[in-house]
């Protein structure tokens, strides 16, 4: 009695959380894959088979431009977050010896991760506006005559409000590899006569790769499926596939919403996979 | 004491910078939120008052900011709580080798790395073929779960890595039941933890939108009823609320650390 208890123990523990993501997770993804060949009657679903809805995305023009301008936001923002993040995260563990001072100085850079995406955004209002701050600056300055009209609502403050959105993903995971670099290697080459950039290069860099990797991932994935920031930030012709999702559904097109987040989906794992063959992550997890 | 480098300095201001950039914003809708009833949504700041914190009080145009607030505190407590007992039975399981382990803990991460947009219209679709109505409490529930849980999931893994079982053996020697043992040796040594995981999961709730966007229903959580009212509201009323919920939220992290201390300062006792 006791022992059969005992190996069947560990399954009723793990059963809830199996049964969080299949009803949450699994099943709906499901149902998008079945909703993706049904029709669209004008007003409504219904249920049948059809290629259409795939037809559509991979023969319109549209689609691949709001495509490659996704990839745009992706690169982008996946660029300056790991140009903010690096830094940050090894001036962090590098450079701090006292650890509560160190502690103090992480919780300052995730302090506002707890706090709400649409609040942050909207505080680029006054910053960024036509009258913001940045514009009434420079004029004062006399270093422009007309306000820079791009700084809100274009391209430019989407990529910087998903930068500050999301960088604490990439920095959390750099800070969390680098802090397991073990410091005697870096005392090692040293001693070697190795130079600062050729520790950064040889030991740093390789060992923060896992790091890396998972906060790329973690940018592809958010950036991928975004559409508040390009919602609030971005000017009209400012577009995302998430955006666009968004739009299908608002104009009640679910079969075509669903296969647009089939291809979204497959497009984002082959980017993550992509990043998973180029570095093991398996240490870090 | 090695001396203070170039890159030190360099990097040192960097860092300021950084912080500058993550709270700059912020702060200036801070004090925006604090101006007169004349009021603008830029600078200059026009007047000093509290006129527009109590605005917010005041029926707004685009529904009540207070029911949308109960809502989210709901669900977010709600959250908590599931998240909680759900990855830490997770936690519990995965101490002991098991079939399908791999499984649902690539299930787990899988959900971290499906776009949130999928998450909503999934849920959303899924919903409407079944016949029932999406709710705050029914499907945004589960929505915010597929966001917090592998969160939660992932500490607990890594709390339980770093656990010491001798602590549980000497109890089960001294002839405790594994429930007993439970409740009366693991979780007060791991509570510190929980404390973090319920803050983590309640915040997360709470200021979630993209996986809540589409299947809210009828009534909205707090961070959708803020989406709805930057087109409407052009008034300072906006930041005033944007000010009230980061205290908030920063009332809670203050609250969740003092929580952190008083429960390691007895764990050490």
């Amino acid at each position: 009695m006791y022992k059969s208890w005992k190996t069947v123990q560990p399954y009723i523990l793990a059963l809830p959380q199996t049964l969080v993501f299949l009803l949450f997770l699994i099943f709906p993804i499901l149902m998008i894959l079945l909703v993706s060949f049904w029709e669209f009657n004008g007003y409504t679903m219904v249920p049948g088979f059809t290629l259409s809805n795939y037809t559509d995305i991979f023969t319109s023009d549209v689609y691949l431009r709001t495509y490659l301008n996704t990839f745009k936001y992706v690169i982008l923002v996946w660029f300056f977050c790991l140009a903010i993040a690096f830094p940050v995260a090894y001036f962090l563990a590098f450079h701090i010896q006292n650890q509560k001072l160190q502690i103090i100085l992480f919780l300052i850079c995730t302090v506002p991760f707890w706090t709400s995406n649409i609040i942050r955004m909207i505080s680029w209002i006054p910053v960024l506006g036509k009258e913001g701050l940045i514009n009434s600056t420079l004029m004062s300055l006399n270093l422009i005559q007309q306000p820079i009209e791009w700084l809100l609502y274009s391209d430019f403050a989407v990529v910087l409000g998903m930068v500050h959105l999301f960088n604490f993903f990439m920095i959390a995971p750099i800070f969390n590899s680098l802090m397991r670099i073990d410091r005697n290697l870096i005392t090692a080459a040293e001693d070697m006569g190795a130079s600062g950039w050729q520790i950064l290069r040889e030991i740093i860099l390789p060992l923060a790769a896992p790091g890396i990797a998972i906060g790329s991932i973690f940018i592809v994935t958010l950036v991928m499926g975004e559409f508040v920031t390009v919602r609030l930030m971005g000017g009209g012709q400012s577009a995302s596939v998430g955006k666009l999702i968004q739009t299908q559904i608002g104009s009640l097109q679910y079969p075509l919403a669903a296969a647009n987040a089939v291809v979204l989906l497959i497009v984002t794992l082959i980017l993550v996979s992509g990043i998973l063959r180029v570095v093991d992550i398996r240490k870090e997890l | 004491m090695k001396k203070r480098s170039l890159s030190f300095y360099l990097l040192a201001a960097f860092f300021g910078l950084f912080v500058l950039f993550l709270y700059g914003p912020m702060i200036a809708i801070f004090m925006l939120s604090l101006q007169g009833p004349d009021g603008n949504l830029t600078f200059p700041m026009r007047g000093f008052s509290v006129y527009w914190l109590g605005q917010v009080f005041q029926e707004q145009r685009v529904g009540s900011f207070t029911d949308a607030f109960q809502r989210s505190l709901v669900l977010g407590l709600a959250v908590l709580l599931l998240s909680v007992i759900v990855s830490v039975l997770a936690g519990l399981a995965f101490r002991a080798r098991f079939r399908g382990a791999t499984f649902l803990f690539y299930l787990t991460i899988s959900s971290l790395i499906v776009p949130s947009v999928l998450v909503s219209l999934g849920i959303g679709i899924a919903f409407q073929v079944l016949g029932l109505e999406t709710n705050w409490f029914s499907s945004g529930l589960g929505a915010h779960l597929t966001w917090t849980v592998p969160f939660a999931f992932l500490i607990v893994l890594g709390v339980f890595n770093r656990f010491n079982p001798s602590y549980e053996e000497a109890a089960r020697d001294l002839g405790a039941t594994d429930t007993r043992t439970f409740w009366e040796i693991v979780l007060p040594l791991i509570a510190p933890s929980l404390v973090g995981i319920g803050l983590l999961a309640f915040t997360l709730s709470y200021d979630e939108f993209t996986r809540t966007s589409l299947i809210s229903g009828q009534n909205n959580t707090l961070p959708l009823e803020i989406f709805g009212m930057t087109t409407n509201v052009t008034s300072p009323a906006l930041y005033a609320l944007g000010t009230l919920t980061t205290l908030f939220s920063f009332t809670l992290i203050i609250l969740a650390f003092v929580g952190f201390q008083v429960f390691s300062k007895r764990q050490q006792q």
